[in-house]
């Protein structure tokens, strides 16, 4: 009674657990179950029961509901489809004037404003790209074809590479010095020799248009959602949603709207790089504070002043994160778009993965973790850029950035001029160098990775035998095995124990999506893959996030480390553990634990640098050794950060997850992908998106929901 | 427009927060009584304020925290709409300027100091200072110059590119007073500008503040909690409580005559020698034995006290033409500083 008094929470957990395995236990297993593997859901069986809503007949397999339930919102799919056809094809016409035969057509309104999305997309990524590499496409938009075939010397020279090498070396300079332009010049350089020009210029040239879309539309968002409640509120949700889920989910109905190809890739990307944007935007300007607000004013700030001199830099750490993770995800998404028929880097990764060329793949994610590395210093530094107002400079001083670019391209086009009298067989390689012309490490690579498989393949492959018999597959059945009343109980209690009975019902109605949809036995798939992966990293992140805070230099450079990491674009992750593990589950999970590692570590070292160092002093004052105070005064403290950490690392965990459909593995990430190649795939495609950022949600509610509680309790905020 | 030596002047002011305070306010009318608005889910911030400050003269505003102090200040200054009543600057009606012409105010005619220094942490100090200028639209070349003027002034040269958070309190509050001087304003508003800092730095800052307001003589409304500063300050003090101006005048009259028993409290542990003048004590002359010393009517007591506690025979007052308009006794003295509070108890 005494204890029972004293610690509350244990006792309601424990209580809740014994109710958890007993429902699991008394449960049976009903002799009909068995996990369906493949498409068998969708072929007609006889023991399958129908039902019709909505004039949609949906298919499945009955069993005791208190085993599982029906899958009631199985029509949901199938009417998304169609509402999305009906937006796009027959929804409010409106007349259009066409310029090539001269008269009004009537045309669907949707569709009109996903073409000319599309069309003004695709003018400014070929407007780059011709910039970058040459072409006529830009030329034709503003003439004809017909005239371009006339005019035979209209054509965009594009530019020779040593120009943008030298212009990304003297911005990097003007940005923030030596460092960052040798860098520059260094990533271009080995971008150029190693053939990678041509789809590096094209992955950047949709880089240049995506991120700063994204930036602009995410910050003007978040200054909306700032100066109105209204508008707050209505993109609350959204936003919840999107940053839990996972990107590939929403290539499926961008397929449908926007076609394929690179402005359909542009399109996502802002769909998925927009909300994070938001976010961090809003953070940082409810940060400001009133007083910095007032003093503005008082200077004599109109609004647009007060916004963009005063409000938008004293936000600007916030909003620099959001400018982190605008170009993260671009660079992620420049490699997923590949799906939906976008050229470059991505592209040439995604053909060589399947092909199973690891060195081609290798060279590949290198270039475009590169590029990605490059533009965030950038970004970085233009943020941070200070001016100097006493340099009294003369006019060479002040312009020498300009003249020496001025310089570099008359130099450049003169050697390119040059070289093209001099290298023979057509090939110019002072102006680019062709793409199986460059150096190529593949064969090297390849030829390490055989070594490895023949090297290491029983010591590799009697791991991967033993982690797939003796812990995933048990681990996976015992999460098949959880009747869905018992995960109900198990949910909504850890709800109910947390955060009341307000948080229970939240996780409660958002575990019932899940549960009505087709996919449960699948999403119980995807949530055993991302708690194993969550588990391993959480042990991992934490144990070297606290070695590394013992010492100042450490600390930074486990922190730098994380940054670095943090822009490699998630698939990427997938090259090295295939080369070890081969298409396996345990490539997978692997890929799954470095990718979640990062966030777990960095928020073990920030959670833990937060800790005030009075209360360093006054542990160390009261004489606790070193083990102690880290476990009786920091990590408390430090905690709430912690578990925050603990809910990114299980966002990172469930994207690679579904990335990870890619190596094949059984899950909701293997539906998306197979929802991509049909036709009417936009329905599942995003449904299971929804499923996928449920099951992210119940753990966020939970977690955030907590978080809030102990800050309180601890009284920091 | 008439020039009057009436800067700022206030008409029945009230601040009440809530969503329908303005109604809740007519309903009362005029009569607001802070416990039943908060009943209905108003704050009550200013109540019926009226009062007037002539060219360079300080006003001096004290009260308990949460006596509506910095909403006075911010409805005069109009980062908040005064729910009620007139504001006039300069005789200017304040409320009836539209958005521009307050921007054009404020860019030229007013200047603010914050609590909590309210530096912009992404500019240098001179950025922070020349803020207003680049703001109006002066030249970059100018504003500089102006704003290494203001350095100067404030005495910060030598640091004129750290940044906000390399500075001390007290070094932050002297950016904060330069960036609300750079516009050369006629109205200075100091919300609380030295309560942040520890009371060395603090009194350091407050002799500098009276030499830099001896050179540029502005119409001054200082907020403060702390009565030495107000005395060392101020020409007026006015006290608030819960929204209500409760008396005000200058610091002489606030302690000899309380208008109410709220004022009377508040100063009761205020020292008087500190306050009052020779002339606030002095008796009429009359035929006595005088001493030979003489002081002027103007002398604050604390000042003078320990000589004329020397001597035995009454002091002799004198005007500025060296007339002899008063006497003192020495008991006087003993009982002005003693006697104040022997009945407190
Ligand atoms: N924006 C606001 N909304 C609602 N109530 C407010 C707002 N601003 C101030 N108040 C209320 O108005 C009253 C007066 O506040 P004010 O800030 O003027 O006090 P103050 O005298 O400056 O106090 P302090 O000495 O602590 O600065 C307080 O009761 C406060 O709660
Ligand atoms: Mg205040």
């Amino acid at each position: 009674m005494e204890l029972l008094k004293r610690y509350p929470k244990l006792f309601q957990w424990l209580f809740l657990l014994v109710v958890f395995f007993t429902l699991c236990f008394t449960i049976e297993v009903p002799e009909t179950y068995k996990f369906i593997r493949g498409q068998a859901e969708f072929i007609k069986d006889p023991n399958q029961s129908t039902y019709t809503l909505f004039g949609i007949e949906v298919r499945y397999y009955a069993f005791d509901t208190l085993w599982r339930l029906p899958p009631l919102l199985g029509w949901l799919p199938i009417w998304i489809n169609d509402s999305l056809f009906f937006l796009l094809n027959d929804w409010m016409p409106i007349e259009i004037w066409n310029e090539d035969i001269q008269e009004y057509k009537t045309r669907p309104l949707v569709l009109q404003i996903t073409r000319t999305l599309t069309s003004s997309m695709t003018f400014l990524i070929e407007l780059i790209r011709e910039i970058l590499l040459g072409g006529v496409e830009t030329i034709v938009a503003f003439t004809s074809w017909d005239w371009i075939s006339e005019n035979s010397w209209a054509k965009l020279p594009g530019l020779p590479w040593t120009v943008v090498a030298a212009g990304a070396a003297i911005l990097g300079y003007k940005l923030s010095g030596k460092g960052l332009a040798i860098f520059a010049g260094i990533v271009m350089i080995y971008i150029s020799i190693f053939g990678q020009w041509k789809p590096s210029m094209q992955t950047l040239s949709f880089i240049l248009v995506a991120a700063p879309l994204s930036f602009i539309f995410g910050l003007s968002l978040g200054i909306m959602a700032f100066k109105s409640k209204r508008v707050e509120k209505a993109l609350h949700p959204i936003l919840l949603v999107m940053q839990t889920m996972p990107q590939y989910a929403v290539l499926v109905p961008a397929i449908v709207l926007f076609g394929v190809g690179d402005h359909a890739a542009v399109i996502i990307t802002m769909v998925v790089a927009v909300p994070p944007m938001i976010l961090l935007t809003l953070l940082g300007l409810r940060g400001v504070s009133p007083e910095v607000i007032e003093a503005g004013r008082m200077s004599g700030c109109n609004n647009l002043q007060l916004m963009f001199k005063v409000l938008i830099p004293t936000a600007r750490r916030d909003i620099l994160i959001g400018v982190n993770q605008v170009i993260m995800v671009c660079f992620s998404m420049a490699v997923i778009s590949a799906f939906i028929g976008a050229k470059g880097l991505g592209f040439n990764l995604l053909l060589a993965l399947n092909q199973l060329n690891i060195g081609l793949a290798l060279e590949a994610g290198l270039c475009i973790s590169l590029i990605a590395i490059l533009l965030d210093k950038m970004s970085l530094a233009w943020a941070n850029k200070q001016t100097d107002y006493f340099g009294n400079l003369t006019f060479f001083q002040r312009h020498k950035n300009t003249l020496f670019f001025a310089g570099a391209v008359l130099i450049a086009v003169i050697f390119a001029y040059a070289g093209s009298f001099y290298f023979k067989e057509g090939f110019n390689y002072l102006y680019e160098v062709p793409h199986n012309k460059g150096i190529s490490t593949a064969d090297f690579w390849n030829k390490g990775v055989d070594w490895i498989w023949d090297t290491f393949f029983h010591t590799l492959k009697i791991f991967n035998t033993w982690l797939i018999v003796d812990v995933l597959q048990p681990m996976r059945a015992a999460y098949l095995r959880m009747p869905i009343v018992a995960t109900f109980v198990l949910v909504m209690g850890a709800g109910y124990i947390i955060g009341g009975i307000r948080s229970a019902i939240v996780v409660g109605g958002l575990t019932l999506f899940i549960a009505l949809s087709p996919w449960w036995d699948r999403a119980l798939v995807t949530t055993y893959m991302a708690t194993f992966g969550v588990i391993i990293s959480c042990t991992i992140g934490v144990t070297v996030g606290t070695l590394c805070s013992q010492n100042e230099y450490t600390k930074n450079f486990m922190l730098a480390v994380c940054d670095i990491f943090q822009t490699f674009p998630s698939f990427v992750y997938l090259i090295p553990v295939m080369m070890l593990f081969g298409v396996t589950d345990t490539s997978v999970l692997i890929a799954v634990i470095v990718y979640a590692t990062i966030p777990a570590t960095r928020y073990t070292i920030e959670g833990l640098r937060s800790v005030p160092t009075a209360l360093h002093d006054a542990g160390s004052m009261s004489g606790v050794t070193k083990l102690q105070r880290l476990l009786n005064i920091e990590f408390p403290i430090a905690f709430p950060h912690m578990m925050l950490g603990l809910n990114q690392t299980i966002v990172f965990a469930l994207f690679m997850v579904i990335i990870g459909a890619f190596i094949g593995t059984e899950d909701l990430g293997q539906y998306i992908l197979k929802a991509l190649s049909d036709r009417k795939g936009a329905g599942i495609g995003l449904t299971l998106g929804i499923c996928v950022a449920f099951i992210g949600l119940i753990f966020d509610n939970l977690i955030r929901t907590w978080v809030e509680k102990r800050k309180k309790h601890l009284g920091i905020d | 427009m008439i020039m009057t030596d009436t800067v700022i002047k206030c008409n029945s002011v009230y601040k009440i927060f809530g969503t329908n305070a303005k109604k809740m306010l007519q309903e009362a009318n005029g009569n607001v009584d802070a416990k039943t608005f908060q009943k209905n889910g108003c704050i009550v911030g200013v109540n019926n304020a009226s009062f007037e400050v002539s060219r360079g003269e300080m006003l001096v505003v004290m009260g308990l925290s949460g006596s509506g102090k910095s909403t006075l200040l911010r409805c005069i200054s109009r980062l908040t709409d005064a729910t009620a009543g007139k504001i006039y600057i300069e005789d200017q009606d304040l409320l009836s300027l539209n958005n521009k012409e307050l921007i054009e105010l404020r860019r030229n005619k007013m200047g603010m100091v914050f609590q909590s220094f309210a530096l912009l942490p992404h500019k240098t100090v001179l950025e922070n200072i020349a803020f207003p200028l680049q703001i109006k639209g002066v030249k970059d070349q100018e504003c500089i110059n102006k704003a290494m003027d203001m350095v100067k002034l404030v005495g910060l040269d030598g640091r004129e590119n750290y940044f906000p958070r390399e500075l001390s309190g007290g070094q932050q509050q002297r950016v904060g007073i330069a960036r609300s001087l750079a516009v050369e304003p006629d109205i200075w508003f100091l919300d609380e500008p030295f309560s942040a800092l520890d009371p060395l730095i603090r009194k350091e800052m407050q002799d500098e503040f009276l030499r830099l307001q001896e050179k540029l003589q502005k119409t001054i409304m200082f907020i403060t909690h702390d009565f030495d500063e107000a005395l060392k300050l101020a020409d007026r003090i006015a006290i608030m409580k819960d929204g209500i101006i409760e008396q005000l005048d200058t610091p002489a009259n606030i302690v000899l005559n309380p208008a109410t028993e709220y004022v009377k409290k508040f100063t009761e542990e205020v020292p008087r020698e500190k306050v009052l003048k020779i002339e606030d004590v002095m008796e009429k002359p009359n035929n006595e034995n005088l001493s030979d010393l003489k002081f002027s009517k103007n002398e604050i007591i604390e000042n003078v006290a320990e000589k004329i506690l020397t001597q035995e025979k009454s002091v002799a007052v004198i005007d500025e033409n060296n007339k002899i308009v008063g006497t003192l006794h020495p008991s006087k003295i003993i009982h002005t500083v003693f006697g104040g509070r022997k009945n407190k108890g």
